[in-house]
């Protein structure tokens, strides 16, 4: 195995989102910039989401993605990042379920 | 994010070099911090925390919020020996989160029904490393016993840094190794990061009682990298 070989080159969300500008999408990229309690994904995990609504990795168990999708949509047109929180105490949250009961904060960006 | 700063990150990950990545919160503007390279106060003292933990997080500092996405290489560990310790040892290795690959030219001990599903090599390890260098996120444990094939190996790890190096053998035969290591020129200071006798002391006695005890101190080399870098300078 050569060096590379940890990297996941088909389901590393940032080796995609660099495929993907390099086919001339438009891409976001949201990040978990930090979580409380008991959060599915540490901080540091990545979703990459095209202008068509495709996306790779997760920032939770599959909670609050579909909600970060729309957000990445607009950031994607605006180019202005954004910082979303997801909780248990936010009823947007509880509807989108993060349902483990932790909060976690989503850094999402344009990429260029 | 800033294309160029993706395309530098990813190529850094491929070539299983640590790397953080620094976004400012507030503005989004973002670069790629590489092991060694030197920031300023507490916003450097956070990277390198970063960089020794693995772990990302936010950190506010100078009025500013950042956020630290450390990219650590996994860490993997190059057996040298297709033995009984290592048929314990690598399954083992594989579930704590810690690759394994087996090198032995002795084609009689390197075979896929001794290593099932495990990468393997019945080759010297010269011609192995030379296709495959070290480097500082791999550890190498050498149990051959057998200095022909092992000393190459464990010159080979000294000098790529790897994080943790071990070499099976009796004190007596460890003493014999050291006299044969200064002979190939390897420095007195890296002989002395060689553990031998190998793994931490549980009394270990079968070779999976052994493996156990060498996976041990692969994951505490792993996870005191920083200190003990700090511990020498101080």
């Amino acid at each position: 195995m050569l060096n590379s070989a940890y990297l996941d080159e088909v389901r590393d969300p940032l080796l995609i989102a660099e495929d993907w500008m390099k086919n001339g999408k438009d891409v976001a990229i949201a990040t978990v910039v930090e979580t409380w309690g008991s959060a599915p994904r540490q901080a540091g995990s990545h979703l990459v989401i095209d202008a068509e609504g495709n996306f790779q990795g997760s920032v939770s168990g599959g909670c609050v993605e579909g909600a970060v999708v729309a957000e990445a949509l607009d950031v994607i047109g605006s180019g202005k990042a954004r910082m979303l929180e997801f909780g248990v105490a936010d009823e947007t949250a509880w509807q989108v379920g993060l349902s483990c009961g932790g909060r976690i904060k989503v850094y999402v960006e344009r990429l260029g | 994010m800033d294309p160029y700063v993706l395309k530098t990150l990813n190529a850094e990950r491929r070539a299983r070099r640590a790397a953080v990545l620094v976004t400012d919160l507030g503005d989004g503007r973002d670069r790629v911090v590489r092991e060694g390279d030197t920031v300023a106060g507490d916003l450097g003292a956070a990277i390198e925390r970063a960089f020794r933990t693995g772990l990302s997080g936010s950190v506010e500092t100078e009025g500013r919020s950042f956020f630290l996405n450390a990219h650590l290489p996994q860490p993997r560990l190059v057996v040298i020996g297709a033995v009984h310790i290592s048929q314990a040892l690598a399954p083992m290795a594989r579930i704590a989160g810690y690759p394994v690959e087996i090198v032995d030219p002795r084609t009689a001990f390197a075979t896929p029904d001794r290593f099932p599903d495990m990468p393997l090599h019945a080759e010297w390890p010269q011609d192995v490393l030379a296709r495959q260098p070290l480097d500082g996120y791999t550890a190498l444990a050498a149990v051959t016993h057998d200095p022909k094939i092992d000393d190459f190996a464990l010159k080979a790890a000294l000098d790529a840094r790897c994080f943790y190096v071990g070499a099976l053998g009796s004190r007596k035969t460890h003493a014999k190794r050291v006299e044969r290591l200064l002979a190939l020129g390897v420095g007195a200071d890296d002989i002395a990061r060689i553990h031998s006798p190998i793994g931490v002391d549980i009394g270990a006695a079968s070779p999976a009682e052994i493996a156990v005890a060498v996976l041990a101190e692969v994951i505490n080399a792993f996870r005191s990298r920083g200190l003990q870098r700090k511990g020498k300078a101080a």
